[in-house]
């Protein structure tokens, strides 16, 4: 379980990385994006992957980590998807001002002269 | 201090609800939002200035409020103490001066100005006051947000430009807060600082690499806020692009970076951090000092005035690490006596350029060196006139003293509190503890010195060679129209770092308690973890 949930976030993380040192602005926002998945996937295995265990008390018990999912890793999580969301949202705004005023899509707001 | 108490969530609060009301009275009433914004400012001034001497008299080492009566590690909490009382006083004092200069002009260059503002000044506090690292990453979000929308106040192909570069930086490095943040979590099992400095010293040897690459990736997070050498590529050129009033809070924001590294490294990893202690003192020391050089560099090479003082931003930086790697109290009083004067000085300065700026055509800055290489020759003939005393217009007169003034305060020069900021670092390292001691001094000890007097001169002779450019040579240019209440507030952050210097006693003393107590953090660690919940509220734990 562990090994296919590490491979997934470096694979996203790897091509998010990517992807964000290329030279059109779309590309950049993708691998953003990609990299907020992986972020956000390793938040969340921090808190150690477990099967069957809701972070759901029953009446009258404590709570005890070796018995119920971490639940703090999963606040941190959506915590860190909504800040991501609304900070895609102004980038893009930022990608169609950008395209608009130096007409082009190159990061640099010209082309390269080669 | 029970009812009092409730003060220290008012830089938050007021900011946030003073925002929020400006974005109900859309498009129309700009002279309502901007009395709103003006309101709530100096209100923040007075609130961070009481709360500065209640920390400065309290007989503990910091004043803790617990978010939601939650107790300590369980809570989130917010921390007063000199040190983030200090940070609050310098954010409200530059954001009053700043907005009052963008009164004249600039708040008109788009349409959310003010709400931008409070927002951004309730990420800053919040960001100052915190005591949990994700709340940490939280206000980071809140002041990097608003920063982005400020950094594009004005629109324009520069500014936009400069913009997408600063907001992908700054998210990519976001979430290099995020991998360190969690992987803190996953070892350690706290978020709260004052908790996870307990905490590190008993990790086990196993997980001990784990931790230290957390902090390692959450350092460089900090960091690239800080404007740490290769780090800082975007810096320059996205305070230079965005508008004056904008640069001129900037200022104070990559300070926010070096407020974190300063309090988690002397936090979690000071003496009592087992294994760990200092950890990445070298990395700050020679980052810093790196830093320093490459900022050294841009002042005396840039051809454009503004830039001028993006790469003094750097050089401030950079001195604040190394003197924060080099690991001494009193090394660390004076550095943050530096913070102080070199903030104020640069957020003056930005809005000082602008106003000399104006009316001069583009390439006006070129050097002649430049100037030389591109075949044009240096049109300045000097003519023998037989001028004897003539009249400066007073425009230009109050230009230039500003001029000379920051020229001082960045070189260091007395009489200005410049010079007692580095004599107080200098003198930490040859005099740590008197005169007749011997003392060995480091390599990295006079690397420090040798940079910072360096670094001195050549801001010297970059300001000197800017104003004589701009201001001081006898060319025809036109006299810039300048507003009062444009000079005001560069009258006002230059006459502070004079008061500093007048009051430089009681400031230092200050600087050292702040200090002694960074560097003996079980106090601030006590005071966190022993708050008790407030008792008489309904449902409050017993």
């Amino acid at each position: 379980m562990e090994l296919v949930v590490a491979i997934a976030i470096g694979v996203l993380a790897g091509s998010g990385v990517w992807l964000l040192l290329r030279p059109r602005t779309f590309q950049v926002i993708i691998g953003l994006s990609l990299i907020s998945y992986a972020v956000n996937m390793f938040i969340f295995s921090m808190g150690r992957l477990r099967t069957g265990a809701p972070p759901i008390l029953e009446a009258g018990s404590t709570g005890d980590l070796t018995q119920y999912a971490d639940p703090l890793p999963q606040a941190l999580v959506l915590t860190a998807i909504v800040i991501g969301f609304a900070t895609t949202a102004l980038f893009l705004v930022v990608l169609l001002a950008a395209r608009g005023l130096t007409r082009t899509d190159h990061v640099d707001g010209q082309e390269r002269e080669s | 201090m029970s009812g009092w108490s409730h003060l220290m969530l008012l830089p938050i609060v007021l900011p946030l609800v003073a925002g929020s009301l400006m974005l109900l009275f859309d498009g129309v009433g700009r002279w309502l939002k901007a009395f709103l914004n003006l309101a709530a400012t100096i209100v923040l001034v007075v609130v961070a200035i009481t709360l500065l001497r209640v920390a400065r008299d309290s007989d503990h080492s910091s004043s803790v409020y617990l978010l939601g009566n939650w107790p300590a590690p369980f809570g989130i909490v917010l921390v007063l103490d000199q040190l983030s009382a200090l940070m609050l006083v310098l954010t409200s004092i530059l954001a009053l001066t700043s907005l009052v200069f963008s009164l004249a002009r600039w708040h008109r260059a788009g349409v959310h100005f003010h709400p931008l503002f409070q927002f951004l000044l309730m990420g800053l506090n919040g960001a100052f006051l915190t005591g949990d690292l994700f709340n940490l990453f939280v206000f980071f979000e809140v002041l990097l947000a608003a920063s982005y929308g400020l950094a594009l106040h004005g629109s324009g192909v520069a500014r936009v430009k400069a913009g997408l570069h600063y907001i992908v930086i700054n998210l990519a490095t976001s979430f290099l807060f995020l991998i360190g943040v969690s992987l803190i979590y996953g070892v350690t099992g706290t978020l709260n600082m004052a908790d996870l400095a307990i905490r590190i010293a008993q990790v086990s040897a196993d997980d001990r690499m784990l931790l230290e690459a957390g902090a390692a990736i959450l350092g460089i997070a900090f960091l690239v806020k800080a404007g740490m050498w290769p780090l800082s590529f975007w810096l320059p050129t996205t305070y230079t692009a965005a508008s004056p009033p904008v640069a001129a809070v900037f200022a104070v924001m990559s300070k926010v970076g070096i407020y974190i590294v300063l309090r988690l490294w002397l936090l979690l990893f000071g003496s009592g951090a087992g294994e760990s202690a200092q950890f990445g003192e070298n990395w700050l020391l020679y980052g810093g000092l790196m830093t320093m050089a490459f900022g050294m560099m841009g002042v005396l090479s840039t051809q454009n005035t503004a830039r001028l003082a993006g790469f003094s931003v750097l050089v401030s930086s950079g001195t604040l690490l190394a003197a924060i790697g080099l690991n001494q109290v009193g090394m660390t009083a004076g550095a943050l006596f530096y913070l102080v004067s070199s903030t104020l000085t640069i957020s003056a300065l930005f809005l000082l350029i602008e106003l000399v700026e104006r009316g001069r055509e583009m390439g006006a800055d070129m050097l002649a060196v430049t100037r030389e290489a591109y075949g044009e020759p240096d049109d300045e003939t000097l003519e023998d006139e037989e001028e004897v005393g003539f009249a400066i217009p007073a425009t230009m007169a109050l230009l230039g003293i500003s001029f000379l003034a920051c020229a001082v305060l960045l070189a260091g020069l007395p009489p200005l509190s410049g010079f007692i900021a580095k004599f107080a670092m200098l003198s930490s390292i040859f005099r740590p503890t008197g005169l007749e001691e011997p003392h060995v001094i480091s390599a990295g000890n006079w690397a420090f010195v040798t940079l910072l007097i360096l670094s001195g001169l050549s801001s010297l002779i970059a300001m000197t060679r800017a104003g004589i450019r701009s201001l001081w040579a006898p060319e025809d240019r036109e006299v810039p129209r300048i507003r009062v209440i444009e000079m005001a507030p560069v009258a006002v952050l230059l006459l502070l770092t004079a008061t500093l210097t007048l009051q430089a006693g009681p400031a230092m003393r200050y600087m050292e308690s702040t200090a002694q107590a960074l560097y003996d953090p079980a106090g601030y660690i006590q005071g966190v973890l022993a708050t008790p919940p407030s008792q008489g509220i309904p449902g409050a734990a017993r």
